[in-house]
């Protein structure tokens, strides 16, 4: 292989793909192009997902744990009663007051036993979230380019959701909502986050219900605007974009209705998407000027295809990925060549995601974006070869970097420009430091730049791993270099 | 429904937003009349509800707008009285007890010029000093910083901007360089691999040098608490209750005030607190808004009490993008508005009053028949800290800080 063709095997894979590992740079060849497009014609599927629940099973798990905590605590709080009631003699006067403080005292320490009792029990959503986290990782080690797994995370952080809200369905909300459908359309893709239970938890539509609706008209709660804001300024229109107060408002009536299963006493029911005609908002709606007269949840489906069709998705959803893969500032062109392709193939992503690598603009830049916490860790991980983590401390590490797995601070989901980022990476020093630390007796520095990186590396960093004291400091100075950060 | 049982979770554990600090030796011209001022600018992100912090208990439309949601001066516990009109939420006893002896001020009804709804957009205005969204890439503390080096007020050794969190704040990004801090968890690399790594990229990548740079200027302060503890494997990321979101808090802004409080450390900060977004069961007097509140009220008493001794000329000022509507929403939350409080609090401050020019509370007197309507704008307050506190030129203010608030005259007397 010639040089330049090494350089772009290597950009190629730091660029589109997770980072060179070993064989990589066989597996790209001497069309990088080619691979890449070649590789999302292989089937997105985690091989291991059936040892998983679905995300209806893992809701029901926490939440009949939920149930079940409650009712202990109930009953540790009923035995304190009792002890207490007991242990309180009739008493002479003067020890009345002493005796009460006393007693007050033992009330709050057996309260608080109680409660500890109940909560020290482990969340069962952790090791779902945990066993999720592997498998997911493991497949951005174990794929030979890894383009395919960046189009997931990028789609899963589009339409981010929150472990820290609802962490039993993290990893199912992506593998059945994002990762189905990330190489499909975008319609579909829309379709089936909207309508996924994780989705519609966190941004708050469960128990949001039309003023009118059977359920508001008795009770005296009623909407929620918050998906309908995030769905149009978020993950389709984008801000700024002509929707105004009252599209959200009707927009936000016709996803009332849109909610899940209580878990009842069906143990293999609950926690599945379910339209409610009970809470849902009669009538049509007006949203974007286009009138609405569906009845069910066809209303929102047809709202949110309309979305999905409306030119600004286009070019939300173009900016954003050429801004995520190739630069902070894309190159114009080149947003508008995907947003063609978008809008021509009626949001086909696959083949926006084949217009972004076969165009030149994509390759030409240096490679000045700065890699976010998730992508350098994993680079870092697959240049060793190492295939399988340990989800404890992988999760641990991102955290720490400030880019916890399905752990964004807000909708929007993490940002993709170095502002961001920078700060923070001498923070990651401490991660290499410590990981490089644990494989320095397996790794060899040396072999990690002649046979994973073919030696396309600054030669200061080869003259830097070269005069390191240690190999442990040799690999920190390594995953540190600017050829591990940047792409 | 069973799912209720979920719901405080994300409001309450979504804390971790970072903090900055502007980095200087200054300003010269505070220092020159004898002072040493402190600014700490705390933003709170999801927009807060200012109603649900501070009551306008004398407002005869307040209690029809909230009903039993209403913090009022005889509920359970009972809202904390400021002056015959409102009342601060009983979550704040600290600040409560700043106001009474004039170290805080509150100002209601405020909001910068913004006037959508969205909390991405919002921030952006609020933090980028800015009358529009999208505009800038730097933000108007760091642009304050920047005017007073191009006076001359800068020790020569440069100024550096320091965070807390992984992700830096608007509000300090811009030329003025910047500098991390985030609490220290893991066995940190020796200061020879630093030195090593810190040759390399100055070799192949400045801006890298610059971050690690920082990084290490900063751990040779050794202000923060627990730098050098021993590595600990296993960083519980278990959903922190709100007892680790107080300490969060706590810890975060107490490391903002102990480097603030150093003689040659940082005059000027910046800080965030995420998770005011409370679109569900808001719970002001007792759910996840009077924790958020109790907090917050915990941090305050960390910042004075790490200040120490330089907290009489320390002034910060909490804020937030916008307010929430002003009616209580369907699920017993708030959505997105428009006006909200500001808190000022610190030993340099003139305060014990409630700063507003109240709007009223019937319903043409609300913002769109919905939202608190502001009737102070939000710079105003902002820039007179600046001029007053930190002796930034009015004029630079108007033009470069807070470009096109002319108009917008810097309010006087808030520090003495």
């Amino acid at each position: 292989m010639s040089n330049s063709a090494k350089a772009e095997a290597v950009l190629a894979l730091h660029r589109f793909g997770m980072g060179p590992r070993p064989g990589s740079l066989a597996a790209v060849g001497t069309d990088p192009r080619g691979a890449l497009i070649a590789e999302l014609d292989r089937p997105l599927t985690l091989t291991a997902a059936a040892i998983l629940p679905a995300s209806a099973k893992a809701y029901r798990t926490v939440a009949d744990d939920n149930a079940r905590r409650a009712a202990r605590a109930k009953q540790a709080q009923q035995q304190a009663k009792k002890q207490q009631t007991a242990a309180a003699p009739v008493m002479s006067e003067d020890q009345t007051q002493t005796q009460g403080q006393a007693q007050g005292q033992d009330k709050d320490a057996a309260e608080m036993a109680a409660k500890q009792a109940a909560e020290a029990v482990p969340d069962p959503g952790r090791p779902i979230y945990l066993q999720e986290a592997k498998l997911r990782t493991e497949a951005a080690l174990a794929a030979d380019i890894g383009f395919a797994e960046r189009l997931v995370w990028f789609w899963s952080n589009h339409f981010c959701i929150s472990a820290y809200k609802i962490q039993s369905m993290s990893g199912a909300y992506e593998r059945e909502a994002v990762r189905a459908n990330a190489l499909g359309h975008f319609v579909d893709l829309l379709l089936a986050v909207e309508g996924h239970p994780a989705m519609l938890f966190y941004l708050d539509n469960l128990g949001s219900m039309g003023a009118n609706s059977i359920a508001g008209i008795n009770r005296s709660r009623g909407l929620n605007e918050n998906i309908a804001r995030e769905i149009m300024e978020l993950h389709t229109l984008g801000v700024r974009t002509g929707y105004t107060q009252d599209d959200v408002i009707s927009f936000a009536n016709v996803l009332t209705g849109w909610t899940l299963v209580p878990p009842g006493d069906n143990p293999e029911h609950g926690g599945e998407f379910i339209f409610n005609p009970r809470l849902h908002e009669p009538g049509g709606q007006t949203v974007l000027g286009k009138r609405y007269e569906q009845e069910d949840a066809e209303q929102g489906r047809a709202v949110l295809r309309d979305l999905a069709a409306h030119p600004a998705t286009a070019t939300h959803v173009a900016t954003k990925l050429a801004r995520h893969f190739v630069a902070d500032e894309p190159p114009p062109a080149l947003v508008e060549q995907m947003a063609k392709i978008f809008r021509d193939t009626e949001g086909d992503l696959k083949q926006v995601a084949i217009a972004m690598v076969s165009s030149d603009e994509a390759w030409r830049g240096p490679p000045s974006k700065l890699k976010r916490p998730s992508e350098w860790g994993v680079g870092m991980v697959r240049a060793t070869g190492i295939t399988a983590v340990d989800p404890v401390r992988f999760t641990g590490g991102q955290e720490l970097l400030g880019e916890g797995l399905w752990r964004p601070s807000a909708p929007k989901g993490y940002p993709d420009d170095e502002a961001s980022w920078i700060d923070g990476v001498g923070r990651r020093l401490d991660i290499a430091n410590n990981f490089a630390e644990r494989v320095a007796a397996t790794a060899d520095p040396q072999a990690i730049i002649e046979d994973v990186f073919a030696s396309e590396i600054a030669p200061e960093v080869k003259q830097a791993v070269g005069r390191a004291e240690s190999r442990q400091q040799a690999l920190a100075l390594l995953f540190m270099s600017a050829d591990f950060q940047r792409r | 429904m069973g799912f209720d049982n979920h719901l405080p979770t994300r409001r309450e554990l979504l804390v971790g937003s970072g903090a900055l600090f502007a980095w200087s030796q200054m300003p010269r011209i505070a220092r020159a009349e004898g002072r040493d001022p402190r600014l700490l600018v705390v933003i709170l992100r999801g927009a807060l509800d200012g109603l649900g912090a501070i009551a306008p208990v004398g407002d005869p439309d307040w209690i029809s707008l909230r009903g039993d949601r209403a913090l009022v001066l005889d509920g359970k516990p009972p809202a904390l009285p400021l002056d015959s009109f409102f009342a601060l939420n009983p979550a704040m006893p600290n600040l409560h007890r700043l106001y009474k002896t004039g170290k805080a001020a509150i100002v209601h009804a405020t909001a910068t010029p913004y006037r959508e709804r969205s909390h991405f957009d919002g921030q952006d205005v609020l933090e980028s000093g800015l009358v529009k969204p999208g505009m800038t890439s730097s933000g108007w503390l760091n642009r304050a910083l920047l005017a007073m080096e191009s006076g001359g007020r800068v020790d020569p050794r440069g100024s550096r901007a320091l965070g807390i969190g992984s992700v830096t704040p608007l509000v300090v990004r811009g030329s003025a360089p910047v500098m991390t801090w985030v609490p220290q968890r893991l066995l940190p690399a020796s200061e020879d691999t630093q030195n090593r790594l810190l040759d390399l990229y100055q070799h192949t990548d400045p801006k890298l040098a610059t971050v690690l740079q920082a990084r290490m200027k900063l751990a040779s302060l050794g202000g923060a608490p627990g730098a050098g503890d021993p590595m600990s494997d296993d960083p519980t990321l278990m959903p922190p209750g709100i007892a680790r979101v107080r300490a969060y808090f706590a810890e975060a802004a107490g490391t903002a005030a102990r480097y603030l409080a150093k003689p040659d450390g940082p005059r000027v900060g910046a800080m965030g607190f995420v998770g005011w977004d409370t679109h569900i069961a808001e719970g002001a007097a007792s759910g996840q808004l009077y924790n958020l509140l109790g907090a917050l009220d915990g941090a305050f008493a960390a910042i004075e009490s790490n200040m120490s001794e330089v907290w009489h000329e320390t002034v910060v000022a909490v804020v937030t993008e916008f307010g929430r509507t002003a009616r209580i929403n369907g699920t017993q939350g708030t959505d997105h508005g428009t006006g909200t409080v500001a808190f000022l609090i610190g030993g340099g401050l003139t305060g014990g009053r409630v700063i507003a020019d109240w709007p009223g509370l019937k319903p043409a007197q609300l913002f769109e028949d919905r939202d608190l309507k502001p009737t102070t704008d939000l710079r105003a307050v902002l820039k007179g800290l600046l001029r007053d506190h930190l002796r930034v030129d009015e004029k630079i203010l108007a033009e470069t800080v807070f470009p096109g608030s002319a108009d917008v005259k810097p309010m006087g007397g808030l520090v003495g």
